[in-house]
């Protein structure tokens, strides 16, 4: 458990980095920190691993105050993801990644070893290993630096802006492996960063600071959409609110519907009132596109399956969805209708706008059971 | 050419000399300023104090050194320890600038990482920093070891001794032929030397060498 | 220390200063050797090094060029001079000025090369004309590292000025030479510290005018490049970097910050 009492960091020039933070960080959950540039976040979690000493207040980490401890002993226990990543160019990556259990007293040959096991965690091909960081992509780099943390297996993380630097195809990736890590790790960990949608993905609880480093508002993520304490956080959070609220309400009682389907040979004999839409499904049950009367004509006069259907819009997946996607599914829907498939992407049936209205409001009048 | 090919021998024996005047105090320069540069480095006022005092250690001429030190040092101006031991405050003077440069020169992200990582403050000094500030030394050295091998032929005008003979004796002999023998062999001596303190230096950095794959 | 004082007694009477050889007229021949030679030099390198540095091409002409020009041993350029064009002025300049174009050129190349690119690119796209950003982005910039080039050079050739006296000419090592050749040891010293004392003066000089030239403000907290090295050490350490820059603190804070010296450790 880490926690915050009364610290504030002021500098010789007069700026105030952190304002009287408080904060109790528990163990075994993913802590974001969030906020505009100049916030503290990032000086409040380097504070953590003495990086940066507090001008008030205590640091304490399981209970002693990090000051009294020995700064090296206690960042060797403390795992540390920076931004541009940090690797050291002039080693290989096994190295990189062998780096503190070396420093802590392993034995070269075996710390490599077991830094083979920490790349293909991470997702990375432990070929790899033999290159040097420079010869890696953005995310590799990232997924490496993140690999040298976890090598020693500290209890703890910090992360800073780890995710920043990369593309947003990258950073999904990257933030999808990090929730599956902390799902198998159950570490504790801080997290920095300045994009509150990645900061209520990856959450268990956020920390909204606002500039001046003063907290606004300590909560789990969807206490922080549905109630933000005041006007800051509202105005952080931005727009969507509500709609992106949904992403926590679990859609397992949502009703589906039937969806008339077609296959592919089936469209020339079809027969479609204006306005009618039908959904052409391929051999192995998948959804294809949807196709209205204009469509239907334009295939009977030669067109290719291609021109003649519109694309569908996005899917959403019953097992585990939740009322956001199926919100989403029928909204950007050609036909008003969200496909649902599967666990084999096979139709399974529709989504309509109305339903996840009326299983919002159902879990209105009872507690709803979240997910997160 | 046909001057060099008649004096071999005597050409090999003047290099000789030239290249232990010119190269030990490159080697004793480095061994004294590497640590020297690696501790005044952090500490604002000392580096000042170093940088100050090596530049007016380095505006004196040469020649002018190598007349004054035997008043300082038990030697006479024509020992080749004074020359040794002049040189060698000259090359530690450069390189005592030198090595806090190329420190500064390591970014900033991977000195954070390093000390975020649990590196000791010697930990990283000697196994992130130094290694990391290699290119841009080697930059500076290739400058000092060939300033050296150029300042060590000038000495010949008060009697020292090395390749320099060669434009004074042929000055005096009126042969132009002699004098070009001397420039071009200092001349390949120079590129020599260059060209092994470069590849010394890329066999230090193997990281630097490889192309990013992707 | 008999020396020295007898070098100084020699300095500080003044019948020694009048006269075609005296202590004013070597002065002055061996300043005349440094001012042409670095007038010279600089007519050659600094072109160069702009338009080089500017266009980047010919990058790798700039850096064997340097050091090819470094490992011709002047004194052996200056005496091969003399016995083929003569005692004058035209051996020590050409001999000196080989001496002052490589600091010069990188000093020059350097400074041009490692001006934020950025900066460049939104001159450029401001609607300047290449000649433009050249002279009023650039070279501003570049200033330091142009005139610590220029700085490097003229302490070289002042130091090395002095080898023109073994070839009967003049200058401060007139003294030097001759006083070990008669074995007056004092009148060697009296050369060694006038041309040690000319070469602290110039260099202060320099150092004032790089130091004013440094832009933008700040001046007082920067270190000023220092000669020889740093020119050649700035072409490998490159322009200014993008990266977020941890030295200990928040990035946010302006100006100052804690020293990371004190910091942590």
């Amino acid at each position: 458990m880490i926690t915050f009492t009364d610290v504030s960091k002021r500098y010789p020039d007069g700026t105030v980095a952190v304002d009287s933070l408080n904060l109790e960080i528990p163990e075994g959950s993913l802590t974001v920190f969030v906020g505009p540039s100049g916030c503290g976040k990032t000086t409040s979690m380097r504070m953590i691993n003495r990086m940066v000493a507090p001008t008030t207040g205590v640091v304490t980490l399981a209970g002693q105050d990090v000051s009294t401890v020995d700064p090296v002993t206690l960042r060797l226990g403390i795992g540390y993801v920076i931004q541009s990543g940090g690797l050291m160019p002039h080693q290989r990556v096994i190295d990189n990644v062998a780096c503190v259990p070396v420093l802590k007293g392993q034995s070269r040959r075996a710390a490599r070893r077991a830094a083979y096991d920490v790349l293909a965690r991470v997702g990375l091909d432990p070929k790899l290993g033999e290159r040097y960081p420079g010869q890696l992509s953005g995310g590799q780099q990232q997924r490496v630096g993140v690999a040298r943390a976890l090598a020693a297996d500290p209890p703890i993380l910090l992360m800073d802006e780890p995710f920043s630097a990369v593309d947003p195809v990258v950073r999904d990736e990257l933030q999808a492996e990090m929730l599956r890590l902390q799902g198998e790790l159950r570490k504790t960990i801080v997290f920095v960063t300045h994009d509150i949608d990645e900061a209520i993905k990856l959450g268990d609880a956020v920390a909204v600071f606002s500039s001046g480093g003063s907290l606004q508002q300590y909560d789990a993520p969807a206490r922080l959409l549905s109630n933000p304490a005041n006007d800051f956080v509202s105005g952080f959070i931005g727009a969507d609110r509500g709609y992106r609220a949904l992403q926590f309400s679990s859609a397992s009682g949502l009703v589906l519907q039937h969806i008339a389907t077609l296959n592919s040979d089936e469209i020339d004999s079809a027969d479609l009132m204006p306005g009618e839409w039908r959904l052409v499904v391929r051999e192995d049950g998948s959804p294809f596109g949807w196709i209205d009367a204009g469509g239907v004509d334009r295939h009977r006069a030669g067109s290719e399956i291609y021109d003649s259907v519109t694309a569908g819009g996005s899917l959403f997946h019953p097992a585990d969805g939740t009322l956001r996607s199926a919100l989403d599914a029928a909204l950007s829907s050609p036909s008003g209708v969200g496909v649902a498939v599967d666990e084999f992407g096979a139709v399974a049936g529709g989504v309509l706008a109305d339903d996840v209205i009326s299983a919002l409001a159902a879990q209105r009048q009872a507690p709803p059971p979240t997910t997160d | 050419m046909n001057y060099l090919l008649s004096h071999l021998d005597t050409a090999w024996a003047l290099t000789l000399i030239h290249l232990r005047l010119s190269l030990i105090p490159v080697i004793l320069g480095l061994l004294i300023a590497v640590p020297l540069g690696a501790l005044v480095w952090r500490h604002r006022a000392l580096r000042r104090l170093s940088t100050f005092t090596a530049s007016l250690v380095f505006t004196i001429p040469s020649l002018a050194l190598f007349v004054a030190l035997p008043l300082i040092i038990p030697t006479r101006i024509l020992d080749e320890a004074n020359v040794i031991v002049a040189l060698t405050l000259y090359t530690t003077a450069l390189l005592v600038r030198a090595v806090p440069e190329a420190l500064d020169a390591v970014p900033g992200s991977v000195r954070d990482a390093a000390r975020a990582v649990g590196y000791t403050r010697v930990g990283q000094l000697l196994k992130v920093e130094l290694p990391l500030s290699i290119p841009v030394l080697v930059a500076g050295l290739r400058v000092v070891a060939v300033t050296n091998i150029s300042m060590v032929a000038v000495g010949s005008v008060i009697g020292i001794g090395g390749l320099g003979t060669w434009f004074t004796e042929g000055y005096q002999a009126d042969k132009s032929d002699q004098i070009v023998a001397g420039i071009m062999v200092i001349f390949v001596l120079a590129i020599l030397i260059d060209l092994i303190i470069v590849l010394a230096g890329r066999l230090l950095t193997p990281w630097a060498r490889r192309v990013p794959a992707t | 220390m008999n020396f020295l004082q007898q070098a100084l007694q020699y300095i500080f009477s003044a019948e020694n200063w009048a006269g075609p050889a005296g202590l004013g007229a070597r002065i002055l021949e061996h300043l005349q050797y440094t001012v042409v030679a670095v007038a010279v030099s600089a007519l050659i390198a600094i072109p160069i090094g702009l338009i080089i540095g500017h266009t980047g091409r010919g990058a790798l002409l700039v850096v064997t060029g340097v050091n090819a020009l470094r490992a011709l041993p002047t004194l052996g350029i200056l005496l091969l001079g003399v016995l083929l064009w003569g005692l004058g002025l035209l051996p020590p300049t050409v001999a000196l000025t080989l001496l002052g174009v490589p600091p010069l050129l990188a000093g020059t190349y350097a400074g041009i090369a490692n001006v934020d690119p950025n900066v460049v690119d939104a001159a450029r796209s401001m609607g300047m004309t290449e000649a433009r950003v050249l002279t009023r982005v650039e070279i501003p910039t570049a200033m330091p590292l142009i005139l610590g080039g220029l700085r490097t050079a003229t302490l070289q050739i002042v130091a090395t000025a002095t080898v023109a006296a073994y070839a009967s000419l003049g200058g401060l090592g007139r003294y030097l030479i001759d006083g070990i050749k008669v074995r007056q040891f004092h009148i060697a010293l009296v050369g060694a510290l006038l041309v040690t004392a000319l070469a602290l003066l110039l260099d202060a000089v320099l150092a004032a005018a790089v130091w004013v030239s440094m832009p933008g403000s700040g001046r007082l907290r920067r270190r000023i490049p220092q000669p020889l090295v740093d020119d050649e050490m700035r072409l490998e350490i490159g322009p200014p970097r993008r990266t977020p820059d941890y030295s200990g603190r928040d990035p946010a804070p302006p100006g100052g910050g804690a020293s990371p010296t004190v910091e942590g450790w």
